[in-house]
């Protein structure tokens, strides 16, 4: 079972957390047309060995979405950040 | 003759001063406290307990503790029965009942033993091999398979629900101790001393690992009393035994079993039988000792063969001696001890060591055959004799004889118990000078291992590894601390790495050698899985099933592989090994089950009215977590009977229904307006103060994620409703917006679900209820609250929002209430319908009306469809973007072939339809997957006959037409005629009224 630094509540079991995906793709301008872009950001993913940045949300604590580095061969588990205080897309 | 003849008047750790009764297949048992259920078994002097899995053969206790293969009982009988129960770990208490196991009528006499004659007709993988094959069909199988079926299987689950109690306990901890031998007392004594907070678990019901192999009394015994005095008065030391690490997992988590009650006949009042123990520690230790690796011969399975160290814990902790005429045959040095303790208590011992060369100092006084080897052990039910002989570089046996014994105890060195450590995925790593896998713990670096688990086989080294590791286990956890040095045992060591022959195979015999006993595999099964090319170790494994019984090939893992490396002339590191997986030994469902069974299962959601509806007569259905009232039903109603009359009566009169479980979401903020904008298909900017819209919410490949209808409360607040089994989701999906990519919106979500208590009311007389209800607090007049409207008013002197909508397709509103007024308003509504007769009606009813109506649910909204598919093109705004705007229109989505949206009338007399029936033209063979599918069905009251909505490909152009709706899994067919998916009031004057 995964642990996650929750930068609002502490160290906290993955059962407490809702897996979001993958948390280096940007999501399109709102206004964006182009379909291949969309389908890019929806449909492709890398699939990284190692260290990876995902969206965890703190559903039965905080309600705060996280970016978590998670090792996806050995699931260790680094730091959490707020997804709210990382980088933007607008 | 005694009835324990086995049993030595004196030695061991059990009190003879006290004697209880213990069954086994119907015989009295003499026991002691301090016994297992095998000890007694030994000490009876019963050699067959069961028989073997595929060829019944007769087995025997062979070893003393987790890793035996073939003592596998049923204890118990009635609803605590539980089959495949080693013997040699349960403990005996006054009254236990055992039972033999897959043997017919008795493991003494058996029946099934035919199918050992069979073997050549059995062996691994034939099971694959003999129903393939050209022109066979599965008919030939299938006949087999019903005596394959009670053929196969180890032990009869009971069927009766268990009457114990489980609990689950979540721990923490800074250092965990996994075992309370030599090393991990060790370990816990360092970890304690440095002020850690220690947990330390034992599976066996005594503390002291490898120490009460040794005869009682000693140094030993000495040593481990005064560790565990002053681990006694450590508050910060919990040592519980009985209790099994079963399983290492991610982020330092552990999962335990605690056996409270498994020793006792029944659990005492308000005790669970166990417990399951989640702990998260900041670092283990793990001290888990060895194995005792087997020797493989001809009939190395017969009673009366036993691993050498379980015949020497049945010796010195329980006071048995198994048998007279002793031949022990080893590899190295750790029987020795062991054959001056067998003569001492009146044996006639014979060694015979692999080994060319045997110190003088070891084999003085004994009778000692250097370079010799077993071909095969004889006997019928149990072993009288063995065919010896001298060893070749090979281990092929010549110049056999043979020599009477009645006990063949075997060394072929130890196998570290490294299974926890291997759990959470690391590979253990070869190391030739310890012939062992041994853990590596440069892959995780807060789980350290001391003692016999890591190939060490020295006493004191182990004692001293275990005191380092613990202190470095501590200071992980951030204790660190003067703690002394490890004390040290005054034993005389016997390290078995010593010159160790690394044959642990002799061939030479006619007769069938066994490598793993539980699974009946044979060196000869490990040969035929090489000549077919099953060479890798994970097919070797899966092909032959060595490894894969309930004791994960404990006694057998590393003399298959070592065959496997044979046959491939490879080193056996280079074979590799297969991934041990928890648990460690079997954990009983009832103990990860805890109290959560049941209604406990998970958690219920109630409405605020619940009582009311439970007492008014209603059933209750689950939708997600909620308990929702499904029908009121009169006397003598069926559920059809009861929503077909509360619907129709929706439609004449008046009625009303929960809605609470509705997902309900205030959106509140300057950008609330631009937010739903950006999330709904349709425009929400524009939506009127006091109005309400229904909305289409997309997700971002193009398909409908769900529907709901949103009012707008003020300039700045919407309350925002979504269906009840997308509520969670759907808000999720908000957050993670708002947190994300549009962080820049000043907008605030939360969810009031619970807050607000929700009621349909509709019917041709829902307004007169209403306004009788409302009184002069607020006018609900057509012309003051058209469709699609809100107002506040007052019922019962309760705050209600009344917002005016359809879901029905009759005049109706929907009332938020906050959730304490609940019940209050509820009732008062019932109050001032009674003059109107309105009734309450329930979720199917519900469910007939808006399939009438043709409104979308749960059925149409199945994550594959649509807004064209559901002909909901309308709300779809032209003018702005909006989640799923631009993919919903690839052309793929675009086809007019895709399913689309109609409803069904079924044709004449038929069955009610079946939704998920496939969707066939007329003259087509019932193949493949159809046209399209059934999505909602119910019987209609306005209509008088059965309907349904479906998903049908190119839908729109076939209204008229007779499809047939096939049931491929009943078997049925039913012919329907394609019409429009609204059933009643198309022009909807009802609810415009």
């Amino acid at each position: 079972m995964l642990r996650i630094n929750c930068p609002v509540c502490g160290l906290r079991d993955e059962s407490e957390f809702s897996y979001g995906g993958d948390a280096t793709v940007m999501r399109p301008a709102h206004d964006e047309t182009s379909a291949d872009v969309w389908h890019d950001y929806v449909f492709l993913r890398d699939n990284p060995r190692g260290p990876h940045r995902e969206y965890w949300h703190h559903v039965q604590g905080c309600r705060q979405w996280l970016v978590v580095e998670r090792d996806t061969l050995t699931h260790r588990i680094g730091g959490a950040v707020l997804a709210c205080d990382g980088e933007e897309a607008r | 003759m005694t009835a324990q003849p086995n049993r030595l008047a004196s030695g061991g750790r059990v009190d003879r001063g006290t004697t209880f009764t213990v069954r086994f297949d119907g015989h009295d048992i003499a026991a002691h406290p301090g016994d297992t259920l095998a000890s007694a078994l030994l000490a009876h002097g019963l050699k067959v307990v069961g028989r073997s899995f595929k060829y019944h053969r007769p087995r025997g206790v062979y070893a003393a503790g987790v890793e035996e293969p073939n003592a596998l009982v049923e204890i118990r009988r009635g609803p605590r029965a539980e089959p495949n129960t080693l013997a040699t770990t349960a403990e005996a208490f006054d009254g236990l009942e055992a039972f033999g196991q897959n043997g017919w009528p008795s493991v003494a006499f058996d029946m099934g033993a035919v199918s050992g004659l069979l073997s050549r007709l059995l062996p691994a993988g034939f099971y694959y091999k003999t129903f393939i094959g050209p022109g066979q069909g599965t008919a030939f199988w299938m006949f087999c398979e019903r005596f394959i079926r009670r053929a196969a299987g180890m032990g009869r689950p009971t069927q009766a629900p268990d009457p114990d109690t489980y609990e689950k306990v979540n721990a923490f901890c800074d250092v965990l101790v996994i075992g309370a031998g030599p090393a991990g007392l060790s370990a816990a004594l360092a970890a304690g001393r440095a002020g850690a907070r220690v947990i330390m678990v034992e599976q066996d019901f005594v503390l002291g690992g490898s120490l009460n192999d040794e005869p009682a009394g000693g140094a030993g015994d000495r040593w481990r009393d005064g560790v565990l005095a002053e681990l006694a008065a450590m508050a910060n030391v919990k040592i519980m035994p009985r209790t099994t690490a079963f399983g290492a997992y991610d982020g330092g988590v552990y999962g335990l079993i605690e056996r409270v009650s498994d020793h006792l006949a029944e659990p005492r009042a308000h005790q669970p039988r166990q417990r399951y123990w989640q702990v998260r520690a900041k670092a283990a230790v793990m001290a888990t000792g060895a194995i005792e690796r087997p020797l493989t011969f001809g009939n190395n399975d017969l009673p009366g063969v036993m691993l050498a160290s379980g015949v020497r814990r049945y010796l010195n902790r329980f006071g048995v001696l198994c048998g007279r005429k002793v031949v022990l045959a080893t590899t190295n040095d750790s029987v020795y001890p062991l054959a001056r303790e067998l003569a001492a208590a009146g044996a006639a011992v014979t060694v015979l060591d692999a080994r060319k060369e045997v110190p003088v100092v070891l084999a003085a006084g004994l009778n000692v055959l250097a370079g010799h080897g077993i071909a095969e052990a004889h006997g019928s039910k149990a072993v009288s004799a063995v065919t010896i002989g001298a060893l070749d570089a090979n281990g092929r046996i010549g110049n056999a004889r043979r020599i009477a014994c009645d006990l063949l105890a075997v060394s072929g060195g130890f196998t570290p118990t490294l299974h926890v450590w291997s759990h959470p995925g690391r590979k253990p790593l070869y190391d030739a000078a310890r012939l062992a896998f041994i853990p590596d713990e440069s892959q995780s670096p807060n789980f350290k291992c001391a003692g016999g688990c890591t190939g060490e086989d020295s006493l004191s080294a182990s004692i001293d590894a275990g005191f380092a590791k613990g202190a470095e286990a501590a200071r992980l956890a951030g204790h660190a601390r003067d703690i002394g040095v490890s004390a040290r045992a005054d034993i005389k060591e016997t390290g078995w790495l010593r010159d160790a022959s690394r044959v642990t195979a002799f061939t030479g015999g006619k007769a069938k050698a066994f490598v793993d006993f539980q699974h009946d595999v044979k060196t000869s099964d490990i040969a035929l899985a090489h000549q077919e090319g099953y060479v890798s170790v994970e097919h070797m494994k899966r092909y032959t099933t060595a490894g894969m019984a309930t004791d994960q090939g404990k006694t057998s893992n590393l003399n298959a592989l070592s065959e496997m490396a044979e046959l491939r002339k490879l080193a056996i590191p280079q074979v590799g090994t297969t991934t041990f997986r928890p648990p460690f030994t079997p954990v009983a469902f009832g103990a990860i089950v805890g109290h959560e069974t049941g209604h406990h299962f998970r958690p219920t959601r109630l409405s605020p009215m619940h009582d009311w509806h439970a007492a008014h007569g209603a059933k209750f259905i689950d939708a997600g977590l909620w308990e929702r009232a499904w029908y009121y039903p009169r006397a003598g109603e069926s559920v059809r009977d009861a929503y077909v009359r509360e619907a129709a009566h929706v439609r004449s009169a008046a009625g009303i229904v929960d809605v609470s479980s509705l997902g309900k979401i205030a959106v509140q903020g300057p950008d609330a307006a631009e937010f739903l904008d950006r999330v709904y298909t349709n425009a929400f900017k524009s939506l009127k103060v006091g109005r309400l819209r229904y909305g289409v919410m997309l997700r971002d490949d193009g398909f409908v994620l769900d529907d709901g209808t949103t009012a707008r409360l003020s300039e700045t607040e919407f309350m925002m409703s979504t269906t009840t089994a997308n509520a969670a989701k759907v808000m999720s999906n908000l957050e993670h917006l708002l947190q994300t990519a549009w962080r820049s919106l000043k907008v605030q979500v939360t969810s009031v679900s619970d807050q607000w208590a929700a009621m349909a009311l509709a019917g041709p007389r829902a307004r007169a209820v209403l306004q009788k209800a409302c009184g002069a607090s607020c006018d609900v007049s057509a012309a003051a609250l058209p469709n699609m409207a809100l107002t506040h008013g007052e019922i019962g002197g309760a705050p209600v929002r009344i917002h005016r909508m359809s879901y029905s397709g009759e005049l109706a509103y929907e009332l938020f209430v906050p959730a304490g007024f609940g019940e209050l308003v509820w009732e008062a509504l019932m109050s001032a319908g009674a003059e109107f007769d309105l009734r309450p009606y329930g979720t199917e009813a519900m469910g007939a009306l808006r399939i009438e109506k043709g409104h979308v649910a749960g059925g149409e909204l199945d994550g594959r469809t649509t807004m064209k598919d559901l002909a909901l093109e309308r709300f779809a705004s032209r003018k702005k973007p909006f989640i799923g705007s631009v993919l919903r229109q690839r052309s793929v989505l675009e086809d007019p072939a895709r399913p689309s949206l109609v409803g069904l009338e079924v044709v004449g007399r038929a069955p009610p339809l079946k939704a998920g029936s496939l969707l066939f033209s007329e003259g087509i063979p019932a193949a493949g997957h159809g046209e399209g599918h059934v999505t909602s069905t119910t019987f209609s009251p306005e209509r008088g006959t059965h309907i349904g909505l479906a998903l049908l490909a190119r839908g729109q152009t076939r209204i008229g037409e007779v499809v047939r709706c096939v049931d491929l899994l009943g078997g049925s067919e039913i012919r329907c005629r394609v019409v429009s998916p609204c059933f009643v009031d198309p022009e909807g004057a009802r609810q415009n009224a």
